[in-house]
């Protein structure tokens, strides 16, 4: 191949050098040029090997579904397996050619990429012609209108006919006259580089725009997902042009026709000097005269008797001619060529640089195909056609098999206002004429291992005979067997020449355990071509499968790739699930606070003065609370506000004990369970009046209460008058917990009678506090000790805390996190939702059989009734005390019986399984009983306490006793001070 | 270049006979569970009357959807015993099956993110331990050490807290594994039937008796129900209901780069799970989508959520290019275990709702299907996967506990 860039012609900007390198060589381009035009006017033919056979390739087509020019564009963040062929020539673009196979760049990508949520009326995807004019139709009823181009220019495939006329002018004047008319229209927006990838149920497109060319631009993202909700979508995709299947078709200067045509009319290369083009239909007749307009020598094989259009004038058209074979060391010198019908048993040479092939035309379905928009095969265009469009959706131009200008005008113009079509489907036929169905060439050296079917994964038709003799009938076995499809074109060139080749290969009476396409595809042959299939079975027994019988793999999302960064878009680094943080996070963070990820939120886990490690800090922070006084931020406990009639009603059958008669002024602990009887989760909730109450939830957990709350409302009780509100954010929390909590309570809320008589256990009330903040004061502990819990305005959150640590300074009081939270509330066995049960534990197995009525229906009721919760062995919520009373359990610990354990520690896997009775949920420090301990769900536990048991962690086994689960002040004497 | 070198298939699967008017067994079915127990019926059991009716085409369901992921360090006994004896299995099928299948035990660490991940992932390490499983409880330097291109830093949202680690985890190629199966099941004279779709049964006496399909009646003593979610739609045509739910998972995967990722690694606290296969190309999986449906694709915004995780985690993914993207549809039961075993129809047996477990199953429960089936009575691995467990309340419950959704 001897390409080279002429003198004249082209879009390109000649005034515009633009300097690459590719491997070690620097080269010049034009703007408007890609890396494979610039990479072809520099002469390149061999752009790299194939990725198994590792034969020498070269540029293939012109567009997204190029199989062999791939580049890896080093410079910042390294990028690989970008196609040559849409990668836009950009200044100092360094690059190296890849083998079908990327190398990952290990660095950290800082380049910013976001994501564009929008509405729009209608959203046309392809600006060629039909595109172009639904753009400008659809703009004219005022709506509004967004047009999407993967391309960096519009006018799609006039892009390669630039001379072509158009309604009275050449076509690029054409299309600039429309994109002026539609950048002036304030109702239209055009996306270039905007490849739309994905299409969803309801009209919801997925588009991937590259906005500053490969590099890092500062302060522009470098590319942006556009998520769309569309009104009315118009596919103007268009159509690829397929390759022909025989020996040696994968040679550098082996090229589709209208990519030849496109590198001569966009960018003003000519791909060759001596053309032979090989077809099957009329659509080459017009790149042979361009090619032969500006001096190529032009040869046209057609495989059919007749041409259905005028011929060329300087072109030499041999008809019933195709070609067996190309000739040529690394890149094609000559073709070997015969009659098509196997009559000139003779192959002759020719010579050649460049061959130019078309086996045909396939409408680009993929998003049709996505929306699961039905296909059909049509016999005369020789291609799957979209039946209908989906709903809401209309179809245009090529991608219906449209193949002459002014039908894509016009039919694009009646899509883009939303009307039908005036192109009946016969004459897209007729205009496009005749197309051979001709799979596959035989060679001459009687085999088929170069007859390239999918050129990246290097699979041939010697593949698909042996898929095919292995038993594989359906197309996705033999995609599957040989891999065809699988690359990163994903099909665009291999797919339908496999189907189209399969019919040759599987003869009729197979046809019965031919499974089509994807299960419930709708994949049949038109109606007049006698052959529909239901579950793609012939009924014609003496025809040959048609393609329609056999059915199309799945188009699935992405169209075209997509960067993994891209998706993530701003949800990279500090924007990934964002942190939640309390009003008082600063404060707690100055007193030292190391956090815990507990949900979203930021949890202060312990504050370690100078020099403590944690088990010193927790167990100041424990003595604070149960011998003076502390504080902790309890925020981020969830907070559902549930409003109705039917409120007290509702909450009566959530939770497995009874709220319908909770006074107003009162709050109660409640557990709520799914319909298994398992606990879901728990906390108080406050009756505000008799309409409206306050629910707290655990802090994990208050996005899936929420949902569970919901679903109960709207899917299960619609009758009941209840509503339901997140109000988390709306509150701060500060509990003041501890012997001595009175005394800083009653400064903080002078107008508040805090004693025992005058706020007694689980009420609330709502009071101004000396700061002048108003407060909701809640008696309730989750430590056993006398305790407050101080609601205010979220707004007033960290004066809260500055309030709260004035008023107990004099006490000492010690601000404390959630690892003392829990050793406190495990002391007194309160148990931690999801710590201390895990989807299989019942409120009776906690031991709080108190809070499960027997009066009343509930969640989850009746699952108490079933076998298993009334025969032995449930797990229970136990104590464990290890004989060693400095040891503490790892969390996790499996219980064994004394039994069972083995005599020394294991260094590996049991050999033979070890019987489990439980395990352990948490273990503690307890500075209240001066020694360690652990609670454990364990098998009848209740019935072994005081019996000793085996804890088994790390290949160790040591002895336990154990106990009943609440381990300090069993009888309750501390919590009213 | 190993990468670029792979191995061909055999030049004989199987084939594709119609189907005869009565057969011993059917297996509704063709994936990879009803191809497995339709090999190990006639090898173990000496049955090889058998046909196996696939709706579409053999091994496209599920089979040809999942992320290849094979591991037995599940929580509970039950759990743990089913999954490891199908690991022992899989450490033999290539040379049983005499199939490249890639099996590869390359590790599969679950990575913890939480204080919450951490007992979970500890209590898990202890149970597979004493279990006899091999199970590791690692360090996030140890982590970094398995999985040098992983992020361990504090600076992330969810820094790795450390892992738990199974060496004798690892993948192996789902098409080919079924393929494997269904080469030797057809050359011991199983019929494999496509196209061919279930529309009723024959019942006698609450005997079933044959099948009703598009290609005509079907008659045998026993039928076996493979169909994964649609199993509920066979059952509720044989008289009686199965308590599973059905949901979009889906996965997908990059181009084919160099291989940089030696093991896989899970994470359910970010919702991602990835390996990278043979070929190169990266394996991904995500979260399931909430609502119900047989539709096999799912919702963008799972995917972009995990890909979030994906560059969090992984740097080196960020310019990977995501190719392709499909759904499975995994059958989900109340406690995220299976079901296998007999039923009230006399002679029908079924096994599903494996939700994402499946594939890494399809020997063990291939093989105590297939004696479920033989002797009309569940092999000791099974018996508590029995479909009355949802009645008794003996629930297997996999979901909480295992802190792995996957």
């Amino acid at each position: 191949m001897t390409s080279r860039r002429l003198a004249t012609g082209g879009l390109i900007g000649r005034d515009e050098t633009i300097k690459f390198t590719l491997g070690s060589t620097t080269y010049a381009g034009f703007a408007g040029d890609t890396v494979a035009s610039a990479a072809l006017a520099n002469g390149i033919a061999r752009v790299g090997d194939s990725i198994y056979l590792r034969r020498p390739r070269g540029v293939m087509t012109c567009g997204v579904e190029e199989p062999n020019a791939f580049v890896r564009v080093e410079g910042g963040y390294g990028e690989s397996m970008l196609p040559a062929t849409t990668l836009e020539l950009a200044d100092d673009l360094q690059m190296t050619w890849e083998d079908g196979i990327g190398t990952l760049d290990q660095s950290v990508d800082d380049a910013e990429y976001d994501h564009m949520h929008v509405h729009t009326d209608v959203a046309i995807v392809g600006a060629g012609p039909a595109g172009l004019s639904a753009a400008r139709a659809a703009v004219a009823t005022g709506v509004r209108v967004t047009l999407l181009e993967q391309d960096f220019a519009l006018g799609g495939s006039l892009l390669g006919r630039p001379g072509e006329q158009v309604e009275g002018r050449p076509a690029h004047e054409w299309v600039q006259q429309v994109r002026a008319e539609l950048e002036a229209a304030p109702n239209c927006r055009i996306l270039l580089r905007t490849s739309v990838f994905g299409s969803y149920d309801n009209n919801y497109l997925v588009a991937l725009e590259k906005r500053t060319g490969h590099l890092t631009t500062e302060g522009m993202s470098r590319q942006r997902v556009w998520h769309l909700i569309v009104g009315r979508v118009v596919l103007a995709t268009g159509s690829f042009e397929r390759s022909l299947i025989f020996a040696g078709n994968d040679r550098p200067g082996v090229m589709l026709a209208s990519a030849a045509q496109a590198y001569l009319g966009r960018f003003g290369v000519l791909v060759g000097e001596r053309v032979v083009v090989f077809t099957t239909n009329d659509s080459a007749y017009p790149v042979a005269a361009d090619l032969a307009a500006v001096g190529a020598t032009v040869t046209v094989l057609d495989a059919r008797p007749s041409a259905g259009c005028q011929l060329p004038p300087a072109v030499d058209v041999r008809f019933g001619m195709v070609v067996v074979e190309t000739l040529g060391d690394e890149v094609v010198t000559g073709v070997r060529i015969a009659s098509a019908d196997g009559s000139d048993v003779v192959p002759q040479e020719l010579e050649c640089d460049l061959l130019a092939v078309s086996g045909g035309w396939s409408p680009n379905v993929s998003l049709h195909s996505q929306r699961q928009g039905a296909l059909r095969w049509d016999e005369r265009l020789v291609g799957f056609v979209p039946t209908a469009p989906v709903a809401r959706q209309a179809l245009a131009g090529a991608v219906l098999g449209t193949s002459w200008t002014e039908g894509c005008l016009s039919e694009g113009a009646a899509a883009g206002a939303d009307e039908v079509s005036p192109v009946h489907a016969g004459e897209r036929a007729d205009r496009a004429g005749a197309t051979a169905d001709l799979w596959l060439v035989p060679g001459p050296h009687g085999d088929l291992a170069t007859h390239f079917v999918d050129p990246q994964r290097d699979n041939t038709a010697a593949d698909v005979v042996r898929a095919v003799g292995a038993g594989m009938r359906s197309v996705e076995h033999v995609k599957r067997y040989t891999s065809i499809s699988t690359g990163l074109d994903q099909g665009k060139i291999g797919g339908v020449l496999t189907i189209g080749l399969l019919t040759q290969l599987l003869s009729a009476p197979d046809m019965a355990a031919v499974p089509a396409g994807q299960p419930g595809q709708v994949v049949g042959d038109g109606a007049e071509d006698g052959e529909v299939n239901e579950g793609g079975r012939a009924t014609n027994a003496s025809m040959r499968p048609s393609p329609g019988a056999l059915g199309t793999t799945t188009f699935r999302a992405p169209f075209t790739p997509v960067a993994f960064v891209a998706l993530a878009g701003r949800s990279r680094g500090q924007l990934y699930d964002p942190a939640r943080l309390t009003p008082s996070h600063g404060r707690q963070v100055e007193l030292g606070a190391r956090f815990e990820d507990v949900g979203q939120w930021k949890r202060a886990w312990y504050f370690a003065r100078h020099g403590e490690d944690m088990d010193a800090a927790v167990a100041r922070e424990c003595r604070a609370a149960r011998e003076n006084v502390a504080y902790m931020d309890a925020t981020t406990l969830g907070k559902i506000e549930v409003r109705g009639a039917d409120a007290a009603t509702f909450l009566n059958r959530i939770y497995t004990n009874a709220f319908a008669k909770l006074a107003v002024g009162k709050q109660r602990y409640g557990v709520m369970c799914r319909p298994d009887g398992m606990v879901f989760d728990d906390g108080v909730t406050f009756r505000l009046a008799d309409d409206r109450f306050v629910m707290t939830t655990t802090t994990g957990g208050a996005a899936r209460v929420l949902e569970w709350l919901e679903e109960w409302s709207q899917t299960e009780w619609p009758d009941l008058d209840v509503w339901f509100t997140s109000v988390t954010e709306q509150w701060t929390t500060i509990a003041v917990v501890g012997p001595r909590s009175r005394q800083v309570v009653a400064a903080l809320a002078p107008d508040l009678d805090v004693s025992k008589e005058g706020f007694e256990f689980m009420a609330f009330r709502d009071t101004t506090l000396a700061s002048g903040i108003p407060a909701r004061i809640a008696r309730v502990t989750f430590s056993g000790e006398l305790a407050f819990e101080i609601n205010v305005s979220g707004w007033y959150g960290q004066s809260l805390w500055d309030d709260v640590s004035a008023a107990g300074e004099s006490l000492g009081i010690t601000p404390y996190g959630t690892e003392t939270m829990h050793v406190l509330r495990a002391e007194k066995a309160y148990p931690i939702v999801g710590q201390d049960t895990d989807g299989t534990v019942t409120p009776q197995d906690l031991g709080m059989s108190w809070v499960v009525s027997t009066k009343k229906e509930f969640v989850g009721k009746r699952s108490y009734e079933r076998a298993s919760h009334n025969a032995t062995g449930r797990k229970q919520l136990v104590s464990l005390l290890p004989l060693d009373t400095t040891l503490r359990l790892p969390e996790g610990s499996q219980v064994i019986e004394q039994a069972a354990a083995p005599e020394g520690p294991l260094d590996g896997p049991a050999r033979m399984p070890i019987p489990m009775i439980g395990h352990v949920t948490s273990s503690y420090h307890s500075q209240a009983i001066g020694r360690s301990f652990a609670l454990a769900l364990v098998k009848d536990g209740r019935d072994r306490v005081g019996q000793q048991a085996v804890a088994s962690f790390g290949g160790r086994f040591v002895p336990v006793e154990i106990g009943d689960a609440v381990v300090y002040d069993k009888e309750g004497t501390r919590r009213d001070g | 270049m190993k990468q670029r070198d792979l191995p061909e298939h055999p030049e004989f699967l199987w084939h594709n006979p119609e189907p005869s008017s009565m057969y011993d067994v059917i297996i509704v079915g063709g994936g990879g569970h009803g191809l497995a127990t339709a090999y190990y019926l006639a090898k173990n059991h000496g049955i090889t009357r058998i046909a196996v009716l696939e709706r579409g085409w053999l091994a496209g369901g599920n089979m040809a959807r999942n992320t290849t992921i094979i591991r037995s360090n599940y929580l509970w006994d039950e759990s743990a015993a089913m999954y490891e004896q199908s690991l022992k299995l899989w450490e033999g099928l290539e040379d049983e099956l005499d199939y490249d299948i890639f099996f590869s035990q390359r590790g599969v660490m679950n990575l913890a993110h939480t204080l919450q991940d951490e007992r979970d992932s500890v209590r898990r390490v202890e149970a597979n331990r004493l279990n006899g499983i091999d199970a590791e409880w690692i360090t996030p330097e140890q982590v970094k050490e398995l999985c040098p291109i992983i992020n361990i830093g504090q600076d992330i949202r969810y820094p790795v807290m450390g892992a738990t680690y199974q060496p004798r985890a690892g993948i192996a190629k789902h098409d080919w594994v079924a393929w494997a199966y269904a080469r030797r099941a057809s050359d011991m004279g199983v019929d494999l039937i496509q196209n061919c779709e279930v529309t009723g049964f024959e019942m006698d006496h609450g005997r079933v008796t044959g099948v009703h399909t598009n290609r005509g009646t079907i008659h045998a003593g026993r039928v076996a129900l493979a169909a994964a979610g649609h199993t509920s739609v066979l059952t509720e045509m044989a008289g009686f209901r199965v308590p599973i739910q059905s949901h979009p998972l889906q996965a997908l995967v990059s181009e084919l780069h160099d291989i940089i990722h030696p093991t896989v690694v899970m994470s359910n606290h970010v919702h991602v799970y990835v390996s990278q296969a043979h070929k190169g190309e990266l394996v991904m999986g995500a979260g399931v989508d909430p609502y119900n449906g047989y539709g096999q694709r799912g919702s963008f915004h799972v995917i972009e959520q995990q890909m979030s995780a994906a560059v969090e985690l992984f740097p080196a993914f960020s310019r990977a290019h995501l190719l392709r993207t499909w759904g499975g549809i995994v059958d989900v039961t109340l406690d995220a275990s299976p079901i296998v075993g007999l039923t009230p129809v006399e002679g029908m047996y079924v096994n599903c709702g494996w939700g994402t477990g499946g594939f890494k199953a399809v020997p063990g429960a291939g093989t105590a299907f297939a004696h479920t089936i033989a002797n009309n009575a569940p092999h000791p691995l099974n018996e508590p996967f029995a479909l009355d467990r949802f009645e008794t309340g003996a629930l297997i419950d996999e979901h909480g506990a295992a802190a792995v959704a996957h």
